[in-house]
């Protein structure tokens, strides 16, 4: 149980995905202009993540050991099916969430979080609950990063800022002291 | 009449030009190539580099096993398996009747002369910032570690990376005892041989590797102590030993 | 008709390196551009690595491109692109393991970097298999020299050494958040700050000559 708080945790703060492993930045620097927005967006990265990670572990466990050099490409096609049969689907069983998360899905695909769970998670070795609780805290994760940035940037938005600074550049800089602050988080749960 | 009009000349001025059809076969062929030329690639380099990625991978376990048992000139491998120790050979038929699907290694190294040196037990744990992976060397007869070895860290380099770079932390383990068990204490307080001098900066890293210590004691004392160790005997031939790396660049 | 070719094949390899430069114009593939530039040596090996998958999925692209419908292009280019990130994998395994061990899972990553993919869509499958060479070539060698520059910085002032090389002797105290993930950020952002203020002040200068 310990590992499994540990694992959640770990995901979640310590080693945020985003602000410790700079995964999912493209929208992490591209979209998070609104508070919403960045939920939203999160919030279909869970969903994706955690059908992946059990996707992930499937393959791994039963389809893997007999081609392990097809890892990279099976992971890969596994997303991009997923992310086009989870819009389909959701767009004939749930209009609202398909309004509310929709546009966001094609997004994900190439999203380097995504590939990026099913590769740590694989690496590490991880059983099917141990998969789904890392994709449920790197998710969580991806979501409060993006969340962050995006209320930072809602605030700054009425600021003076000096020209040669606005956009990329001051973005990477905001994320860089949200990481730093995030380094505090170092140490939790591991007694 | 007018506002019809309008939205009519919209009408046509968004019309998009219909693309020619493409038939289905095409399509399944095209994406077929593909993957037959992505296969035979990826399979053509995996084959040619899968033996060098194999030996680089032995070498990197002997230098570490070999690093942690002073004196050690070839090693057997030993699985843990429903709380007992299992030979190499045994293995598969056990690992297939095992009740518990845990499995965990653990080498047994031989000196010069054939003699048993002690177990290289590798443990891995969360440290402060993500898993510290380690192996240690453990002496059976008077249940010390006599060695010491950080294989993966994420710690905090210039505090605790300390773990692996600090020439005084090292020292604490040429004889270490485990009974009853290791305990940390402040730098310059070590009074008996089951105390750990924690680095100043880094007390949760060196907590964590005295913890790692201990739980893999744990894990691995009563089965060690239940093996018959008479049974344990230097490799012949196997490619376990200093000397297969010479071996191998023979062959070549 | 021989000088016009080569001029364009000079064009398309430098435009890669600075007026379209992958990362400090496009801002693309970002998450190599911060993990793997905590030192100068990953820098260096992680833009190699893209340089071969890039020119060898442009090359594999452009050849087919005729074939490949577009229905499904996206998916062959994803497959090519893995390919060759897979066999790059295997190889830095083989004959660099310490350097496969700094790099990770990231090598892996490279498949998702837009930068290839973008590459495949916006030029290989719409050129001959010579020019598209010298678009990734270049593409892929501004991307190296983006992440060089990010990588010296950070290891200059995190680690106090270059390549591995001590730089500064025993009493430097060196900015360890800098080889950190925060490092990552503030070196881009600062960097892209410079690059923004030099290309500010070289628009000022032609508009005063004009």
């Amino acid at each position: 149980m310990n590992d499994l708080v540990w694992i959640f945790v770990s995901a979640l703060l310590v080693n945020n995905f985003t602000l410790s492993y700079f995964l999912g930045l493209c929208p992490f620097l591209g979209v998070t202009a609104r508070l919403e927005t960045a939920f939203r967006l999160g919030l279909a990265n869970i969903f994706v993540m955690l059908i992946t990670a059990a996707c992930a572990y499937a393959l791994n466990t039963w389809v893997l050991p007999y081609a392990p050099y097809l890892r990279l490409i099976s992971f890969i096609i596994v997303i991009a099916s997923t992310v086009q049969f989870v819009e389909m689907a959701m767009k004939k069983l749930s209009p609202t969430l398909f309004k509310a998360l929709g546009i966001f899905l094609p997004l994900i695909t190439t999203n380097c979080a995504i590939l990026g769970l099913a590769l740590f998670q694989t690496n590490k070795g991880y059983g099917f609950w141990e998969g789904m609780i890392y994709a449920l805290g790197a998710g969580g994760g991806v979501t409060l990063a993006l969340a962050l940035l995006a209320g930072v940037r809602e605030e700054t938005r009425l600021l003076n800022i000096p020209k040669l600074i606005e956009g990329t550049a001051f973005n990477l800089i905001i994320a860089g002291i949200i990481s730093m602050a995030f380094m505090g988080f170092a140490g939790l749960f591991s007694s | 009449m007018n506002e019809n009009e309008e939205i009519e000349e919209k009408k046509e001025a968004t019309v998009i030009p219909v693309e020619p059809e493409v038939s289905s076969f095409k399509l399944i062929f095209s994406l077929g190539l593909a993957g037959l030329i992505s296969g035979i690639i990826i399979v053509g380099s995996y084959l040619y580099t899968l033996p060098i990625i194999e030996k680089n991978k032995a070498e990197a376990q002997r230098t570490a096993i070999f690093k942690v048992l002073e004196g050690c000139t070839s090693f057997v491998t030993l699985h843990l398996i429903d709380g007992k120790l299992v030979e190499d050979d045994n293995f598969p038929k056990v690992k297939k009747e095992a009740i518990t699907k845990e499995e965990h290694e653990v080498f047994a190294g031989f000196d010069a002369d054939g003699k048993l040196i002690g177990f290289a037990i590798p443990a891995a744990e969360p440290g402060f910032q993500d898993i510290i992976g380690t192996i240690f060397g453990y002496d059976v007869v008077n249940q010390t570690i006599i060695g010491f070895e950080v294989l993966e860290s994420k710690e905090t380099p210039g505090l605790g990376d300390k773990i692996f770079k600090d020439a005084d932390f090292a020292l604490n383990f040429k004889s270490l005892a485990t009974i009853p068990e290791i305990l940390p204490v402040k730098k310059g307080a070590k009074k008996s041989p089951n105390q750990i001098e924690t680095i100043t900066g880094a007390t949760i890293s060196s907590k964590a590797v005295i913890r790692i210590l201990n739980n893999a004691i744990k894990l691995w004392q009563e089965p060690i102590n239940k093996f018959d160790k008479s049974l344990l005997k230097p490799p012949t031939t196997k490619g376990n030993t200093e000397n297969s790396a010479d071996k191998i660049s023979e062959n070549e | 008709m021989s000088e016009k070719e080569t001029d364009k094949k000079a064009q398309e390899f430098l435009k890669g390196l600075w007026k379209e430069n992958p990362v400090f114009v496009a801002v693309l593939g970002m998450c190599p551009a911060l993990a793997v530039t905590n030192s100068a040596i990953n820098s260096l090996a992680m833009g190699l690595a893209t340089t071969f998958v890039l020119v060898c999925s442009s090359i594999l692209v452009s050849s087919l491109r005729k074939v490949i419908p577009k229905q499904v292009r996206i998916t062959a280019y994803v497959i090519i692109i893995a390919t060759f990130v897979t066999v790059v994998d295997f190889a830095l395994a083989a004959f660099t393991p310490s350097i496969q061990k700094e790099l990770g899972a990231f090598v892996a990553l490279i498949v998702v970097n837009c930068l290839i993919l973008g590459r495949q869509e916006a030029f290989a499958s719409k050129n001959g298999v010579v020019l598209s060479i010298f678009d990734a070539a270049g593409m892929s060698l501004g991307f190296t020299f983006a992440l060089l520059c990010i990588g010296v910085i950070r290891e200059v002032i995190g680690s106090g050494s270059l390549f591995d090389f001590p730089l500064f002797g025993a009493g430097y105290e060196p900015w360890v958040v800098m080889i950190l993930p925060p490092g990552g950020f503030f070196a881009l952002g600062f960097l892209l700050f410079g690059f923004n203020w030099y290309a500010g002040r070289k628009r000022k200068k032609e508009l005063v000559k004009a």
